[in-house]
């Protein structure tokens, strides 16, 4: 009973204080908003429009019309002209632009002998026969879009000749589900939901108990009867609030704005959401027992901020990740509530569906909390 | 010897240390029931150390503290209820308002919510803080923010108080009404021990240590500190005082030479038993300036036994 009251006091100082501190309010507001508009409309991984130029030995209309087939794709503008080869990877080394388009003298009988285009005899395996028509000069560093021009490889000739297309059945079929229309989007909102709660609830407790101790609070609480224990709770309690307020925020507006898909129940998202906090909040108190200020809690912070963006499955697929980089990854909360969230906002799944995520959300709040509470000591030493 | 029922605090060969240096050295400390005791010491001197020994926030390095007859630290816990503490450096949350202050700590202490009300309102009338009751204690000035300070450390009804040098940020008026109250809550039962390095304060304690480099270096009444003192005090009405004092103070006789605006006072060892007719042989103070044997204040005490005068002095 006593306990409660003094949990009851601890989260009421808590809002209290975070009522008079009108930036931090704010940020609890600003931070999931600003942070979602960015994303959502920033991070594209349909690369579109990548600045290229072109060398063009030929000169002919053949030439021309091939150029225009290029830029119809809609995945590269040419930019430049250069005269040579040289100068065409001077531009490249000078990121002038990311990729060079060299036409060759014989650009049309290549093409007569072209085996899509049928005067050849195809298949060849004859090398004077089967060569391609022209050739890509490519900046490979980012492999994203390299990726991206090497889609063009096999891109089909049809319009350059006003011929029907040569196309072979495709040995499988595909069928998109959940996200059709292959928008960015969709993934990355409930996947930011991970991030910037990762970042918010973390930061938040981390600092929560360093500010006491720098502050001198600390030195007259630990004098009183209040345990660590109870102190951890009364903590945490405001930022379950908090965190709510941002997940309906990133998952309102990608709704509404970005008409991201919500197919999962309330029910199933709350709990979810809640696994994470906890998780989250537990973490930044067991970094608070570590921090002697609040810088270090920061720098702590962003330490597991990055792989939590970088590792858990927001930006790269866990599955393309190194074995013992998924080990780094299944340690992160954020990896396993990623996979949660996205199972529930985008394919209904029930979150006890998922028992491995949910057991391990669990579980590290539980160990957490008690690590913490044994870390924190009720004594100057 | 009073009897164990009436000692609040019994250190015995109580030291800590951190790392090389010793914050407390071997510290034998009896504080009486309903008494105010005092630490009176440089800074540095550990007096810190001693209040966060006695309050459990500390483990003692060696050495046994018993507190309201409870054993430190094994006991710490039980004690928390029973002791108030209030800080040096201000220790309540500078951006909830006076009324939040008290009623935060109100709950941690765990009173009632009818009885914790009732408490905080009579606190705020008893340390004059109803006026301030939805101010920020922030920014409050130094005198508001000790009185703020006081009553949470005495919300709970402490039976002992610990007051870490609780006037260093108060101006002497302040500082006169703040007394007081500690008077009125000793007068009610509480004990309180308090550390200070104002003299003034010193002397107005039952009783009191002096502590320097975390060794007692004298303890007893502010009275029988002065009764007991190594050596006598002479004071001397001069023209030349700067170069008198420089004269007097290399001779192995003279403890200290201080000037107190047209006198200087001079401690002389108490082995020389004709103070005033030692120092006119020396014939370095002028043959008929006046010179007085004075009764000896609590500075000269402290003077006396701390500092280089220690060794000097012999006890």
């Amino acid at each position: 009973m006593k306990s409660l009251l003094r949990i009851q006091a601890i989260v009421l100082k808590e809002l209290l204080q975070l009522k008079r501190d009108k930036m931090t309010f704010g940020m609890v507001i600003m931070i999931p908003f600003i942070q979602l508009m960015l994303f959502a409309y920033a991070i594209n991984t349909n690369i579109r429009d990548i600045p290229v130029g072109i060398v063009d030995h030929s000169q002919t209309a053949l030439s021309r019309v091939l150029k225009q087939t290029v830029v119809a794709t809609g995945i590269v503008k040419f930019t430049h002209q250069y005269s040579s080869v040289n100068a065409a990877q001077a531009a490249i080394d000078k990121a002038e632009v990311r990729a060079v388009l060299i036409i060759p003298k014989d650009v049309s009988q290549r093409l007569v002998r072209h085996p899509t285009v049928g005067f050849g005899l195809p298949p060849s395996s004859d090398q004077e026969n089967s060569r391609p028509i022209a050739q890509w000069l490519v900046d490979g560093s980012d492999t994203v879009i390299a990726g991206s021009i090497k889609s063009l490889r096999n891109m089909p000739l049809v319009e350059l000749l006003d011929k029907p297309a040569n196309r072979n059945t495709p040995t499988f079929e595909v069928t998109l589900l959940y996200n059709p229309e292959q928008r960015s989007v969709v993934n990355i909102v409930p996947g930011l939901v991970g991030v910037i709660l990762t970042m918010t609830m973390i930061m938040f407790t981390s600092a929560a108990i360093v500010r006491e101790q720098e502050r001198g609070n600390m030195e007259m609480l630990i004098t009183t009867p209040l345990a660590s224990i109870e102190l951890m709770i009364g903590k945490i309690i405001p930022y379950i609030f908090i965190g709510a307020v941002q997940v309906s925020i990133i998952l309102g507006i990608g709704h509404l704005l970005f008409n991201v898909p919500i197919n999962g129940g309330l029910s199933q998202l709350t709990l979810a959401t809640f696994l994470f906090i906890c998780a989250s909040l537990v973490l930044g108190l067991v970094i608070s027992t570590i921090a002697k200020n609040q810088l270090q809690s920061m720098q702590m912070t962003v330490f597991v901020l990055l792989p939590s963006i970088l590792l858990s499955g927001f930006m790269f697929p866990y599955e393309g990740m190194p074995v013992e980089a998924q080990y780094v990854s299944e340690a992160l909360p954020a990896t396993h509530f990623i996979r949660l969230i996205r199972g529930v906002v985008l394919r209904d799944v029930a979150v006890v569906d998922m028992t491995f995520d949910m057991i391990w959300l669990i579980s590290f709040t539980v160990v957490g909390l008690l690590v913490a509470a044994l870390r924190f000591k009720k004594t100057l030493d | 010897m009073s009897t164990v029922n009436e000692i609040a605090i019994c250190a015995k060969g109580l030291t800590r240390k951190f790392g090389d240096v010793t914050a407390v050295n071997t510290l034998d400390l009896n504080v009486e029931k309903k008494t105010i005791y005092g630490f009176l010491g440089p800074n540095g001197s550990g007096k810190t150390t001693a209040i966060r020994l006695f309050t459990g926030l500390l483990k003692p390095s060696s050495g046994s503290i018993n507190v309201l007859g409870l054993t430190l630290p094994n006991q710490a816990n039980k004690l928390r209820m029973q002791i108030g503490y209030m800080t040096q450096k201000f220790s309540l949350y500078d951006d909830l308002t006076v009324k939040e202050n008290l009623q935060f700590i109100g709950k941690i202490y765990g009173l009632s919510p009818k009885e914790h009300k009732k408490r905080v309102e009579e606190l705020l009338s008893t340390y004059q803080l109803n006026s301030l009751s939805t101010q920020l204690s922030g920014s409050m000035s130094g005198g508001q923010k000790q009185r703020l300070a006081l009553a949470a450390a005495v919300i709970h009804k402490p039976k002992l108080l610990f007051l870490d040098e609780p006037t260093s940020a108060v101006d002497p008026e302040n500082r006169r009404e703040f007394w007081e109250q500690l008077f009125d809550l000793c007068d009610q039962g509480t004990t309180i021990l308090v550390s200070t390095h104002y003299m003034d304060e010193a002397e107005r304690c039952h009783k009191l240590a002096i502590l320097e480099n975390g060794i007692k270096r004298a303890d007893g009444s502010p009275q029988e500190l002065m009764n007991s003192m190594s050596a006598h005090v002479v004071e001397i009405s001069s023209n030349n005082l700067r170069q008198l004092k420089q004269q007097l103070i290399n001779l192995p006789e003279v403890t200290s030479a201080a000037q107190l605006g047209a006198h200087l006072r001079v401690l002389v060892k108490k082995s020389i038993a004709e103070p005033v007719k030692f120092l006119s042989q020396l014939n370095i103070v002028p043959t008929n300036d006046p010179m007085v044997i004075v009764r000896p204040s609590l500075e000269d005490v402290f003077v006396t036994c701390t500092g280089s005068n220690l060794i000097k002095g012999g006890n």
